[in-house]
């Protein structure tokens, strides 16, 4: 130990160095967003590190598994034959009405909705940063998970893929700050947008009329717009509303439905690729056309 | 300084970052305590020629890889709080546990300050008192960790 003579940079040029770095750092993350590539890298650098610090709550999770008694088994397998009769039931109405609902949509002749990709992740870590509401799991390009990609529960929407690594990606959820959710409400299909407030069992909407009819414990399902999201899944639940004419707008919260504070297993979707694109396409590309005579015609 | 002891100075770290990390219930993980801090403090007051100001970058930077962060945030509360540690590393040494344990939760108390500061300019994040939980957490924690690590630098001879 020789600190009596110092080696090297003095602290000062080396705090100055690191701020100088960090700042530039932020500006270029933040700013530009320039490092959306190469978060991607660092995110399947550290995996290895998130998937060693989850194996204690596994062992957890595992022990919880093994270590039941007979009787338990017995009983929850008595319950899961019970469930499994009525949801069997409940599919088989599905089914007609699916069939039916289909021949109405070919008779409207719009767009049939088939069945989208699914795949299930498990969490492998949820942040400890109070300032972002996000999850690592464990799906990465490798299973063809891409940005942007919608996230859900057995409830309803939890949010969507922010950075994929290799083997693991993160997942940014409805609750955070930065977060935005276009939804209506499934009583009435009044369009709102559902904001994070960085609360974890809360969102908020801004710009609502008064005039907006909206009553706590309406459902607010996905609208589909912006195309991230598919359409008619369950977001939120109003829990309070407010129409102060006093204010320029009515003040709207909702609670998610999701379980979002004790999520494990979450559901990925891939959009369906089926004709409504193709009628999109087209429907586009008529609108093109039809722009470009008007062009020649100016 | 031996490989071998650069290597135990780095697992020390790689525990950390795990325990920062670690999936906890969430009533308990507003109390989490700042693990790297921690570590990085004893080892710049035992070692300041070693790790100071700038291993205390590198480290914030993987917490924000790891803690999806906007990158630098972390890396730069962290150099500032060991920056001023590694001005007086010699007088910290001398003081007793417990005053050691204070001057570690103002310096943990300005790093999530810091963080906030940071935050609050690039998201408009709103103060919440539960931001600085960590503190009370990491105060109890540091006679521990220091008495540990200490443990583990004598038994390995780490100079």
């Amino acid at each position: 130990m020789n600190a009596i003579f110092k080696h090297g940079p003095s602290p000062q040029h080396r705090l100055v160095l690191v701020l100088f770095c960090s700042a530039l750092l932020i500006f270029f993350d933040h700013k530009m967003n320039s490092f959306e590539s190469v978060r991607g890298y660092l995110q399947s650098m550290v995996s290895p590190l998130q998937y060693l610090a989850t194996t204690p709550k596994q062992m957890m999770n595992w022990a919880a598994e093994n270590i039941v008694t007979r009787r338990q088994l017995v009983a929850d397998n008595e319950q899961y034959k019970v469930n499994e009769l009525v949801f069997h039931e409940q599919a088989l109405q599905l089914d007609i009405v699916k069939k039916e609902n289909e021949r109405l949509r070919a008779l409207l002749s719009s767009p049939l909705r088939t069945d989208t990709r699914k795949m299930v992740a498990e969490i492998l870590t949820v942040d400890s940063d109070p300032y972002t509401h996000q999850v690592v799991i464990n799906r990465g390009a490798n299973d063809g998970v891409y940005e942007g990609q919608a996230v859900i529960d057995d409830e309803g929407i939890v949010g969507q893929i922010l950075h994929v690594g290799t083997t693991s990606s993160r997942v940014l959820l409805i609750t955070d700050v930065t977060h935005a959710i276009p939804v209506r409400i499934s009583r009435n299909g009044v369009r709102l947008i559902a904001n994070g407030v960085g609360v974890i069992d809360q969102l908020s909407h801004s710009h609502v009329p008064h005039s907006a009819d909206v009553r706590v414990g309406d459902v607010l399902v996905t609208s589909g717009l912006g195309s991230k999201f598919p359409e008619g899944y369950p977001v939120a639940k109003v829990t309070f509303v407010m129409q102060d004419e006093s204010h320029a707008f009515a003040r709207i919260q909702s609670q998610p439905v999701a379980k979002i504070d004790r999520l494990r297993y979450v559901l990925l979707l891939w959009p369906e690729h089926s004709e409504s694109t193709v009628i999109n396409d087209s429907a586009a590309k008529i609108i093109e056309n039809q722009l470009l005579e008007k062009g020649v015609s100016e | 300084m031996t490989l071998s002891s650069r290597l135990i100075i780095l697992l020390t770290f790689l525990v950390a970052l795990m325990a920062s990390i670690m999936p906890l219930p969430l009533s308990v993980d507003a109390f989490r305590p700042d693990w790297v801090l921690v570590v990085l403090l004893y080892w710049c007051l035992a070692l300041p020629a070693r790790v100071n100001v700038i291993s205390a970058g590198v480290m914030g930077f993987i917490l924000d890889v790891l803690l999806g962060s906007t990158l630098g945030v972390h890396a730069g509360a962290m150099a500032i709080a060991i920056y001023i540690v590694a001005g007086n590393f010699q007088k910290i040494r001398n003081f007793s546990l417990w005053q050691q344990s204070m001057i570690v939760g103002v310096l943990s108390a300005l790093y999530h300050l810091i963080v906030f500061w940071l935050q609050r300019f690039l998201t408009d994040a709103v103060f919440l008192p539960s931001y600085l939980y960590p503190v009370i957490t990491t105060i109890i924690l540091w006679p521990w960790a220091f008495l540990l690590l200490r443990k583990i630098r004598r038994n390995f001879r780490i100079k």
